[in-house]
Protein backbone atom coordinates (compact mmCIF):
# COMPACT_ATOMS: atom_id res chain seq x y z
CA UNK A 1 0.00 0.00 0.00
CA UNK A 2 2.94 2.69 0.87
CA UNK A 3 3.98 1.49 -2.42
CA UNK A 4 1.20 2.18 -4.13
CA UNK A 5 0.69 5.69 -2.84
CA UNK A 6 3.88 6.83 -3.34
CA UNK A 7 3.26 6.16 -6.57
CA UNK A 8 -0.05 8.44 -6.84
CA UNK A 9 1.98 11.61 -5.53
CA UNK A 10 4.72 11.09 -8.21
CA UNK A 11 1.78 10.98 -11.00
CA UNK A 12 0.81 14.37 -9.66
CA UNK A 13 3.83 16.24 -9.87
CA UNK A 14 6.24 14.32 -11.30
CA UNK A 15 10.24 15.31 -10.40
CA UNK A 16 11.01 15.35 -14.40
CA UNK A 17 7.57 17.71 -14.78
CA UNK A 18 9.06 20.23 -12.35
CA UNK A 19 12.66 20.41 -13.55
CA UNK A 20 11.21 20.90 -17.32
CA UNK A 21 8.85 23.69 -16.04
CA UNK A 22 11.91 25.04 -13.81
CA UNK A 23 14.38 24.96 -16.68
CA UNK A 24 12.31 26.45 -19.16
CA UNK A 25 11.07 29.35 -17.10
CA UNK A 26 14.85 29.88 -15.99
CA UNK A 27 15.51 29.92 -19.47
CA UNK A 28 12.75 32.82 -20.09
CA UNK A 29 13.78 34.75 -17.26
CA UNK A 30 17.29 34.47 -18.75
CA UNK A 31 16.13 35.48 -22.05
CA UNK A 32 13.83 38.09 -21.21
CA UNK A 33 16.27 39.72 -19.35
CA UNK A 34 18.21 39.59 -22.43
CA UNK A 35 15.93 40.38 -24.93
CA UNK A 36 13.80 43.05 -23.02
CA UNK A 37 16.57 46.08 -22.52
CA UNK A 38 18.28 45.21 -26.13
CA UNK A 39 14.88 45.41 -27.59
CA UNK A 40 14.20 49.02 -25.74
CA UNK A 41 17.36 50.31 -27.01
CA UNK A 42 16.37 48.98 -30.48
CA UNK A 43 13.01 51.05 -30.36
CA UNK A 44 13.22 53.48 -27.17
CA UNK A 45 15.92 56.41 -28.67
CA UNK A 46 14.22 57.14 -31.73
CA UNK A 47 11.44 58.65 -29.37
CA UNK A 48 13.50 59.98 -26.48
CA UNK A 49 16.77 61.48 -27.59
CA UNK A 50 15.58 63.98 -29.64
CA UNK A 51 16.60 67.07 -29.08
CA UNK A 52 15.20 69.96 -30.34
CA UNK A 53 17.02 73.44 -31.03
CA UNK A 54 16.00 76.66 -30.73
CA UNK A 55 17.24 78.80 -33.64
CA UNK A 56 17.31 82.31 -34.26
CA UNK A 57 15.90 83.55 -38.09
CA UNK A 58 17.03 86.81 -38.18
CA UNK A 59 16.66 90.15 -37.01
CA UNK A 60 13.00 91.89 -37.30
CA UNK A 61 13.39 94.50 -40.48
CA UNK A 62 14.45 91.35 -42.30
CA UNK A 63 11.06 90.70 -42.54
CA UNK A 64 9.34 93.31 -44.47
CA UNK A 65 5.55 93.31 -43.81
CA UNK A 66 3.43 90.93 -46.09
CA UNK A 67 6.23 90.18 -47.88
CA UNK A 68 7.66 85.91 -47.69
CA UNK A 69 10.97 85.25 -46.80
CA UNK A 70 12.80 81.54 -47.38
CA UNK A 71 14.73 81.12 -44.13
CA UNK A 72 16.79 77.93 -44.79
CA UNK A 73 19.26 76.40 -42.29
CA UNK A 74 21.27 73.57 -41.00
CA UNK A 75 19.51 71.97 -37.90
CA UNK A 76 22.74 69.88 -36.97
CA UNK A 77 25.60 71.09 -39.22
CA UNK A 78 27.65 68.24 -38.13
CA UNK A 79 25.55 66.07 -40.42
CA UNK A 80 25.47 68.71 -43.13
CA UNK A 81 23.16 69.14 -45.72
CA UNK A 82 21.21 66.22 -44.47
CA UNK A 83 19.37 68.52 -41.73
CA UNK A 84 18.70 71.52 -43.97
CA UNK A 85 15.29 72.77 -42.89
CA UNK A 86 13.45 75.78 -44.92
CA UNK A 87 10.37 77.78 -43.83
CA UNK A 88 8.36 80.34 -45.39
CA UNK A 89 8.24 83.13 -43.00
CA UNK A 90 6.00 86.39 -44.02
CA UNK A 91 5.46 89.15 -41.49
CA UNK A 92 2.35 89.88 -40.75
CA UNK A 93 2.13 93.06 -38.97
CA UNK A 94 1.26 93.92 -35.51
CA UNK A 95 -2.39 91.99 -33.97
CA UNK A 96 -2.96 95.18 -31.83
CA UNK A 97 0.34 95.30 -29.97
CA UNK A 98 2.00 91.86 -30.52
CA UNK A 99 3.70 91.07 -33.66
CA UNK A 100 2.40 88.37 -35.98
CA UNK A 101 4.06 85.98 -38.48
CA UNK A 102 3.03 83.19 -40.59
CA UNK A 103 5.67 80.65 -40.70
CA UNK A 104 5.30 77.63 -42.95
CA UNK A 105 7.19 74.59 -42.70
CA UNK A 106 8.47 73.71 -46.49
CA UNK A 107 7.59 70.12 -45.74
CA UNK A 108 5.00 68.75 -48.17
CA UNK A 109 2.25 67.21 -45.56
CA UNK A 110 1.55 64.32 -47.97
CA UNK A 111 4.77 62.71 -48.27
CA UNK A 112 7.63 64.78 -46.97
CA UNK A 113 9.25 66.27 -50.07
CA UNK A 114 10.06 69.86 -50.01
CA UNK A 115 7.14 72.34 -51.32
CA UNK A 116 8.74 75.34 -53.60
CA UNK A 117 7.39 78.75 -53.59
CA UNK A 118 5.33 79.70 -57.13
CA UNK A 119 6.80 82.50 -58.01
CA UNK A 120 9.76 84.71 -58.02
CA UNK A 121 12.65 84.49 -55.74
CA UNK A 122 15.29 87.38 -55.39
CA UNK A 123 17.93 84.92 -55.24
CA UNK A 124 20.19 87.75 -55.67
CA UNK A 125 19.03 89.09 -52.29
CA UNK A 126 20.22 86.27 -50.10
CA UNK A 127 21.77 86.78 -47.21
CA UNK A 128 22.85 84.88 -44.09
CA UNK A 129 22.17 85.97 -40.54
CA UNK A 130 22.56 85.50 -37.22
CA UNK A 131 25.05 82.85 -35.39
CA UNK A 132 23.18 79.79 -37.10
CA UNK A 133 24.02 80.87 -40.37
CA UNK A 134 20.39 81.35 -41.48
CA UNK A 135 20.05 82.29 -45.08
CA UNK A 136 17.05 84.69 -46.00
CA UNK A 137 16.02 85.16 -49.60
CA UNK A 138 12.87 87.25 -50.49
CA UNK A 139 10.15 85.75 -52.53
CA UNK A 140 6.58 86.68 -53.87
CA UNK A 141 4.88 83.60 -54.31
CA UNK A 142 1.57 82.77 -55.26
CA UNK A 143 1.08 79.48 -53.65
CA UNK A 144 3.42 76.99 -52.93
CA UNK A 145 4.04 73.24 -55.18
CA UNK A 146 5.64 69.79 -54.38
CA UNK A 147 7.57 68.66 -57.13
CA UNK A 148 6.88 65.28 -56.26
CA UNK A 149 3.66 64.23 -56.65
CA UNK A 150 1.60 67.49 -57.54
CA UNK A 151 0.36 69.05 -53.81
CA UNK A 152 -0.78 72.65 -54.31
CA UNK A 153 -0.97 75.01 -51.60
CA UNK A 154 -2.33 78.85 -51.49
CA UNK A 155 -0.11 81.56 -49.59
CA UNK A 156 -1.90 80.90 -46.73
CA UNK A 157 -0.63 76.73 -46.66
CA UNK A 158 -3.74 75.66 -47.23
CA UNK A 159 -4.26 72.68 -49.94
CA UNK A 160 -5.56 73.99 -53.41
CA UNK A 161 -5.15 70.67 -55.23
CA UNK A 162 -3.36 67.51 -55.08
CA UNK A 163 -2.87 64.57 -52.45
CA UNK A 164 -2.00 66.12 -49.24
CA UNK A 165 -4.39 65.76 -46.59
CA UNK A 166 -4.05 68.99 -44.72
CA UNK A 167 -2.50 72.40 -44.64
CA UNK A 168 0.80 72.80 -44.59
CA UNK A 169 2.77 72.49 -40.94
CA UNK A 170 3.52 75.77 -39.02
CA UNK A 171 5.98 76.54 -36.62
CA UNK A 172 5.50 78.81 -33.24
CA UNK A 173 7.35 81.94 -33.10
CA UNK A 174 8.59 84.24 -30.71
CA UNK A 175 10.60 87.81 -30.57
CA UNK A 176 13.33 88.18 -28.02
CA UNK A 177 15.36 91.51 -28.57
CA UNK A 178 14.39 92.31 -31.87
CA UNK A 179 15.05 89.21 -33.26
CA UNK A 180 12.36 86.46 -34.69
CA UNK A 181 13.21 82.91 -33.20
CA UNK A 182 11.49 79.79 -33.99
CA UNK A 183 9.75 77.74 -31.96
CA UNK A 184 7.75 73.93 -32.55
CA UNK A 185 5.84 72.78 -35.32
CA UNK A 186 2.13 72.18 -35.54
CA UNK A 187 0.28 70.59 -37.75
CA UNK A 188 -2.55 72.35 -38.92
CA UNK A 189 -6.06 70.98 -40.71
CA UNK A 190 -7.76 74.34 -41.81
CA UNK A 191 -7.01 78.15 -42.16
CA UNK A 192 -10.00 80.43 -42.18
CA UNK A 193 -8.60 84.00 -42.86
CA UNK A 194 -5.63 85.78 -44.02
CA UNK A 195 -2.58 86.97 -42.31
CA UNK A 196 -2.69 87.99 -38.71
CA UNK A 197 -6.36 87.44 -38.47
CA UNK A 198 -6.50 83.90 -39.63
CA UNK A 199 -8.02 81.33 -37.62
CA UNK A 200 -5.95 78.53 -37.61
CA UNK A 201 -7.30 74.73 -36.71
CA UNK A 202 -4.16 73.29 -34.94
CA UNK A 203 -3.12 70.15 -34.29
CA UNK A 204 -0.20 68.35 -32.70
CA UNK A 205 3.05 68.39 -35.02
CA UNK A 206 1.88 64.87 -37.76
CA UNK A 207 3.96 63.19 -39.55
CA UNK A 208 3.22 63.84 -43.25
CA UNK A 209 0.52 62.26 -44.86
CA UNK A 210 -1.28 61.85 -41.79
CA UNK A 211 -4.88 63.24 -41.03
CA UNK A 212 -5.31 65.62 -38.06
CA UNK A 213 -9.12 65.94 -38.85
CA UNK A 214 -12.30 64.65 -40.26
CA UNK A 215 -13.13 61.12 -39.86
CA UNK A 216 -9.72 60.11 -41.19
CA UNK A 217 -8.10 61.12 -38.03
CA UNK A 218 -9.46 58.38 -35.70
CA UNK A 219 -7.10 56.19 -37.98
CA UNK A 220 -4.04 57.81 -35.90
CA UNK A 221 -5.41 58.25 -31.87
CA UNK A 222 -2.09 58.13 -30.02
CA UNK A 223 0.32 60.92 -31.24
CA UNK A 224 4.12 60.22 -31.53
CA UNK A 225 6.20 61.21 -28.66
CA UNK A 226 9.45 62.93 -29.39
CA UNK B 1 28.53 -5.11 -69.64
CA UNK B 2 29.19 -6.15 -66.22
CA UNK B 3 31.24 -9.25 -67.47
CA UNK B 4 33.47 -7.31 -69.49
CA UNK B 5 34.42 -4.79 -67.31
CA UNK B 6 38.05 -3.05 -68.65
CA UNK B 7 40.39 -3.48 -66.00
CA UNK B 8 41.44 0.53 -64.57
CA UNK B 9 45.18 1.16 -65.06
CA UNK B 10 47.01 1.87 -61.45
CA UNK B 11 47.39 5.41 -62.36
CA UNK B 12 43.64 5.79 -62.51
CA UNK B 13 42.83 3.78 -59.34
CA UNK B 14 45.42 6.36 -57.71
CA UNK B 15 43.79 9.20 -58.89
CA UNK B 16 40.41 8.11 -57.82
CA UNK B 17 41.35 7.05 -54.91
CA UNK B 18 42.86 11.15 -53.88
CA UNK B 19 39.69 12.13 -55.19
CA UNK B 20 37.35 9.51 -52.87
CA UNK B 21 39.42 9.81 -50.02
CA UNK B 22 38.66 12.90 -48.53
CA UNK B 23 34.92 12.65 -49.84
CA UNK B 24 34.72 9.42 -48.22
CA UNK B 25 36.24 10.51 -44.78
CA UNK B 26 34.05 13.26 -44.76
CA UNK B 27 30.95 10.96 -45.42
CA UNK B 28 31.94 8.83 -42.96
CA UNK B 29 32.35 11.49 -39.81
CA UNK B 30 29.26 13.66 -41.25
CA UNK B 31 26.59 11.66 -43.32
CA UNK B 32 27.24 15.81 -45.47
CA UNK B 33 27.74 13.33 -49.44
CA UNK B 34 24.95 11.61 -48.64
CA UNK B 35 22.99 14.38 -47.47
CA UNK B 36 24.17 16.51 -50.38
CA UNK B 37 23.30 13.60 -53.12
CA UNK B 38 19.59 13.50 -51.58
CA UNK B 39 19.17 16.68 -51.54
CA UNK B 40 20.38 17.42 -55.42
CA UNK B 41 19.53 14.24 -56.98
CA UNK B 42 15.80 13.96 -57.08
CA UNK B 43 12.90 12.55 -58.64
CA UNK B 44 10.72 15.45 -60.30
CA UNK B 45 8.13 15.04 -62.45
CA UNK B 46 8.36 14.21 -66.36
CA UNK B 47 6.89 16.82 -67.64
CA UNK B 48 8.86 20.04 -65.25
CA UNK B 49 9.86 22.82 -67.72
CA UNK B 50 11.83 25.70 -68.11
CA UNK B 51 8.91 27.98 -65.51
CA UNK B 52 10.43 25.64 -62.88
CA UNK B 53 13.82 27.17 -62.96
CA UNK B 54 12.47 30.90 -61.69
CA UNK B 55 13.04 29.50 -58.35
CA UNK B 56 16.83 28.03 -58.38
CA UNK B 57 16.93 31.91 -60.59
CA UNK B 58 15.58 33.62 -57.81
CA UNK B 59 18.40 32.12 -55.29
CA UNK B 60 21.23 32.31 -57.76
CA UNK B 61 20.12 36.37 -58.39
CA UNK B 62 19.98 36.30 -54.43
CA UNK B 63 23.38 34.60 -53.85
CA UNK B 64 24.64 37.09 -56.28
CA UNK B 65 23.10 39.86 -54.26
CA UNK B 66 24.70 38.60 -51.43
CA UNK B 67 28.58 38.00 -52.32
CA UNK B 68 28.59 41.71 -54.57
CA UNK B 69 27.06 43.23 -51.03
CA UNK B 70 29.94 41.92 -48.86
CA UNK B 71 32.41 42.60 -51.36
CA UNK B 72 30.66 46.16 -51.73
CA UNK B 73 31.28 46.61 -47.77
CA UNK B 74 34.78 46.29 -48.08
CA UNK B 75 34.76 49.77 -49.45
CA UNK B 76 31.46 51.41 -48.18
CA UNK B 77 31.34 53.79 -45.47
CA UNK B 78 27.79 54.58 -43.48
CA UNK B 79 28.30 58.27 -42.82
CA UNK B 80 26.71 60.71 -43.51
CA UNK B 81 29.86 62.66 -44.42
CA UNK B 82 31.50 59.71 -46.48
CA UNK B 83 28.56 57.70 -47.45
CA UNK B 84 28.46 59.55 -51.03
CA UNK B 85 32.03 59.73 -51.70
CA UNK B 86 32.81 55.91 -50.51
CA UNK B 87 30.07 55.30 -53.69
CA UNK B 88 31.60 58.23 -55.91
CA UNK B 89 35.13 56.04 -55.22
CA UNK B 90 33.65 52.57 -55.81
CA UNK B 91 32.41 53.50 -59.52
CA UNK B 92 35.32 55.81 -60.66
CA UNK B 93 38.36 54.76 -59.05
CA UNK B 94 38.65 51.52 -57.64
CA UNK B 95 39.39 48.58 -60.09
CA UNK B 96 36.18 47.08 -61.29
CA UNK B 97 33.92 49.05 -58.59
CA UNK B 98 31.59 49.95 -61.33
CA UNK B 99 31.23 45.99 -62.23
CA UNK B 100 30.36 44.96 -58.99
CA UNK B 101 28.20 47.98 -58.24
CA UNK B 102 26.69 47.80 -61.24
CA UNK B 103 25.65 43.79 -60.39
CA UNK B 104 24.46 44.70 -57.18
CA UNK B 105 22.30 47.60 -58.39
CA UNK B 106 20.89 46.07 -61.74
CA UNK B 107 20.97 42.56 -59.93
CA UNK B 108 18.12 44.17 -57.24
CA UNK B 109 16.08 44.58 -59.55
CA UNK B 110 16.67 41.11 -61.39
CA UNK B 111 16.36 39.76 -58.12
CA UNK B 112 12.90 41.57 -57.68
CA UNK B 113 11.61 40.30 -60.84
CA UNK B 114 12.27 37.09 -60.60
CA UNK B 115 10.63 36.90 -57.34
CA UNK B 116 7.68 37.75 -58.44
CA UNK B 117 7.94 35.73 -61.76
CA UNK B 118 8.36 32.79 -59.46
CA UNK B 119 5.75 33.91 -57.31
CA UNK B 120 3.85 33.47 -60.47
CA UNK B 121 4.35 30.49 -61.60
CA UNK B 122 3.45 29.26 -58.38
CA UNK B 123 0.26 30.56 -57.90
CA UNK B 124 -0.63 30.08 -62.26
CA UNK B 125 -0.14 26.64 -61.74
CA UNK B 126 -1.77 26.05 -58.29
CA UNK B 127 1.59 24.62 -56.75
CA UNK B 128 0.64 26.72 -53.79
CA UNK B 129 -2.30 24.37 -53.24
CA UNK B 130 -2.15 21.43 -50.22
CA UNK B 131 0.50 20.91 -49.12
CA UNK B 132 2.31 23.72 -49.98
CA UNK B 133 0.46 26.24 -48.55
CA UNK B 134 3.33 26.96 -45.68
CA UNK B 135 5.77 27.49 -48.54
CA UNK B 136 3.63 30.09 -49.66
CA UNK B 137 3.61 31.41 -46.72
CA UNK B 138 7.31 31.61 -46.52
CA UNK B 139 7.28 32.82 -50.11
CA UNK B 140 5.24 36.40 -49.14
CA UNK B 141 7.67 36.25 -46.25
CA UNK B 142 10.54 36.08 -48.59
CA UNK B 143 9.20 38.75 -50.92
CA UNK B 144 8.73 41.16 -48.50
CA UNK B 145 12.01 40.76 -46.99
CA UNK B 146 13.00 41.27 -50.33
CA UNK B 147 11.31 44.20 -51.21
CA UNK B 148 12.75 45.45 -47.57
CA UNK B 149 16.30 44.88 -49.04
CA UNK B 150 15.44 47.05 -51.89
CA UNK B 151 14.11 49.83 -49.60
CA UNK B 152 16.65 50.28 -47.47
CA UNK B 153 19.20 49.42 -50.03
CA UNK B 154 17.96 52.59 -51.79
CA UNK B 155 19.14 54.93 -49.42
CA UNK B 156 22.87 54.07 -48.84
CA UNK B 157 24.13 55.91 -52.00
CA UNK B 158 23.37 58.73 -50.15
CA UNK B 159 22.28 61.04 -53.02
CA UNK B 160 19.25 63.28 -53.63
CA UNK B 161 17.64 60.47 -55.61
CA UNK B 162 18.34 57.96 -52.46
CA UNK B 163 17.18 60.70 -50.14
CA UNK B 164 13.88 61.91 -51.24
CA UNK B 165 12.80 58.19 -52.31
CA UNK B 166 13.88 57.65 -48.62
CA UNK B 167 11.65 60.40 -47.01
CA UNK B 168 8.65 59.23 -49.52
CA UNK B 169 9.07 55.60 -48.47
CA UNK B 170 9.21 56.19 -44.60
CA UNK B 171 6.13 58.98 -44.88
CA UNK B 172 4.21 56.47 -46.63
CA UNK B 173 5.20 53.96 -43.70
CA UNK B 174 3.57 56.91 -41.48
CA UNK B 175 0.01 56.73 -43.17
CA UNK B 176 -0.57 53.38 -41.88
CA UNK B 177 -3.43 53.40 -39.22
CA UNK B 178 -2.67 53.21 -35.79
CA UNK B 179 1.15 52.69 -35.67
CA UNK B 180 2.10 53.89 -39.06
CA UNK B 181 4.09 57.34 -37.35
CA UNK B 182 5.95 55.23 -34.77
CA UNK B 183 7.38 52.81 -37.86
CA UNK B 184 8.34 56.09 -39.60
CA UNK B 185 9.55 57.64 -36.22
CA UNK B 186 11.60 54.06 -35.55
CA UNK B 187 12.88 53.99 -39.24
CA UNK B 188 14.20 57.88 -39.07
CA UNK B 189 15.68 57.33 -35.79
CA UNK B 190 14.14 60.55 -34.87
CA UNK B 191 11.32 63.06 -36.09
CA UNK B 192 13.65 63.31 -39.63
CA UNK B 193 16.23 61.08 -41.64
CA UNK B 194 19.72 61.94 -40.09
CA UNK B 195 23.19 60.49 -39.37
CA UNK B 196 21.09 57.78 -37.10
CA UNK B 197 18.75 56.93 -40.38
CA UNK B 198 21.78 55.62 -42.70
CA UNK B 199 23.34 53.21 -40.21
CA UNK B 200 20.13 51.89 -39.55
CA UNK B 201 19.31 51.18 -42.73
CA UNK B 202 22.79 50.31 -43.46
CA UNK B 203 22.67 47.29 -40.63
CA UNK B 204 18.62 46.40 -41.77
CA UNK B 205 20.13 46.04 -45.15
CA UNK B 206 23.48 44.27 -44.22
CA UNK B 207 22.97 42.04 -41.04
CA UNK B 208 19.04 41.90 -39.68
CA UNK B 209 17.51 41.61 -43.09
CA UNK B 210 19.74 39.62 -44.66
CA UNK B 211 20.13 36.79 -42.10
CA UNK B 212 16.12 36.54 -41.81
CA UNK B 213 15.84 35.97 -45.67
CA UNK B 214 19.17 33.27 -45.38
CA UNK B 215 16.97 31.59 -42.67
CA UNK B 216 13.53 31.17 -44.68
CA UNK B 217 15.02 30.45 -47.73
CA UNK B 218 16.29 27.01 -45.64
CA UNK B 219 13.04 26.58 -44.82
CA UNK B 220 11.73 27.32 -48.17
CA UNK B 221 14.23 24.91 -49.74
CA UNK B 222 13.40 22.27 -46.99
CA UNK B 223 9.84 22.14 -48.00
CA UNK B 224 10.67 22.18 -51.68
CA UNK B 225 12.98 19.22 -50.81
CA UNK B 226 10.13 17.22 -48.55
CA UNK B 227 7.42 18.14 -50.99
CA UNK B 228 8.44 17.80 -54.34
CA UNK B 229 7.28 19.56 -57.95
CA UNK B 230 4.02 20.06 -58.85
CA UNK B 231 3.18 19.32 -62.35
CA UNK B 232 2.02 22.05 -64.72
CA UNK B 233 -1.55 22.24 -64.69
CA UNK B 234 -1.29 20.69 -68.50
CA UNK B 235 0.35 17.48 -67.19
CA UNK B 236 -1.57 14.36 -68.55
CA UNK B 237 0.46 12.62 -66.36
CA UNK B 238 -1.40 11.38 -62.76
CA UNK B 239 -0.08 12.92 -59.46
CA UNK B 240 2.02 10.65 -57.19
CA UNK B 241 2.29 8.20 -60.76
CA UNK B 242 5.48 6.51 -58.77
CA UNK B 243 3.18 5.21 -56.32
CA UNK B 244 0.42 2.50 -56.40
CA UNK B 245 -3.10 3.01 -57.33
CA UNK B 246 -4.22 4.24 -53.75
CA UNK B 247 -7.78 2.30 -53.19
CA UNK B 248 -8.14 3.34 -50.05
CA UNK B 249 -6.82 6.61 -47.89
CA UNK B 250 -3.18 5.65 -47.02
CA UNK B 251 -1.97 4.81 -43.51
CA UNK B 252 0.82 7.40 -44.06
CA UNK B 253 -1.40 10.28 -44.87
CA UNK B 254 0.84 11.13 -47.92
CA UNK B 255 -1.90 10.30 -50.63
CA UNK B 256 -2.04 13.06 -53.43
CA UNK B 257 1.60 13.79 -52.92
CA UNK B 258 4.06 13.92 -55.74
CA UNK B 259 6.97 12.81 -54.27
CA UNK B 260 8.47 9.52 -55.91
CA UNK B 261 8.11 6.32 -53.37
CA UNK B 262 11.00 5.98 -52.54
CA UNK B 263 10.57 5.01 -48.88
CA UNK B 264 6.79 3.68 -49.32
CA UNK B 265 5.67 1.08 -51.43
CA UNK B 266 7.08 1.42 -55.26
CA UNK B 267 5.19 0.46 -58.79
CA UNK B 268 2.74 -2.56 -58.21
CA UNK B 269 3.83 -3.15 -54.16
Amino acid sequence: MPLMSEQEIGETYSRSGFLSFTTLGLGAVIGGVITVPVLGFAVLPSFTNQRKQNVELGPLEEFPEGRYVIATYLEDPEIGEVSRRTMFVRNNGLLETAPSFTILFSRCVHLGCPVQPNGPVDADKMKKVGEFNVELTPVQPSGFGCPCHGGQYDTEGNRTAGPPVRALDRAEFSVRDGKLWLGEYYSVGKVEGTGARARIQRYGHASPGVHVDGIESWLYPIEVPG
Amino acid sequence: MATTTRRKSARRQQLEATVTYPLDWLEERSGLIGATKYFLFRKVPRDTSWFHTLGSATLTAFLVQAITGVILAFYYKPDPDSAYESIQAITNDLTLGWLVRGMHRWGASVFVILMFLHMARVFLFGAYKYPRELNWIIGVLLLALGLAEGFTGYLLPWDQTAYWATVVGININATAPFLGPFIAQFLQGGAAIGDDTLSKFYALHMLAIPGALMGLIGLHLYLVMRLGVTSPPWSKEAAGRDRAPVVEPTTNGRSGLTRPGSRGGSNGS
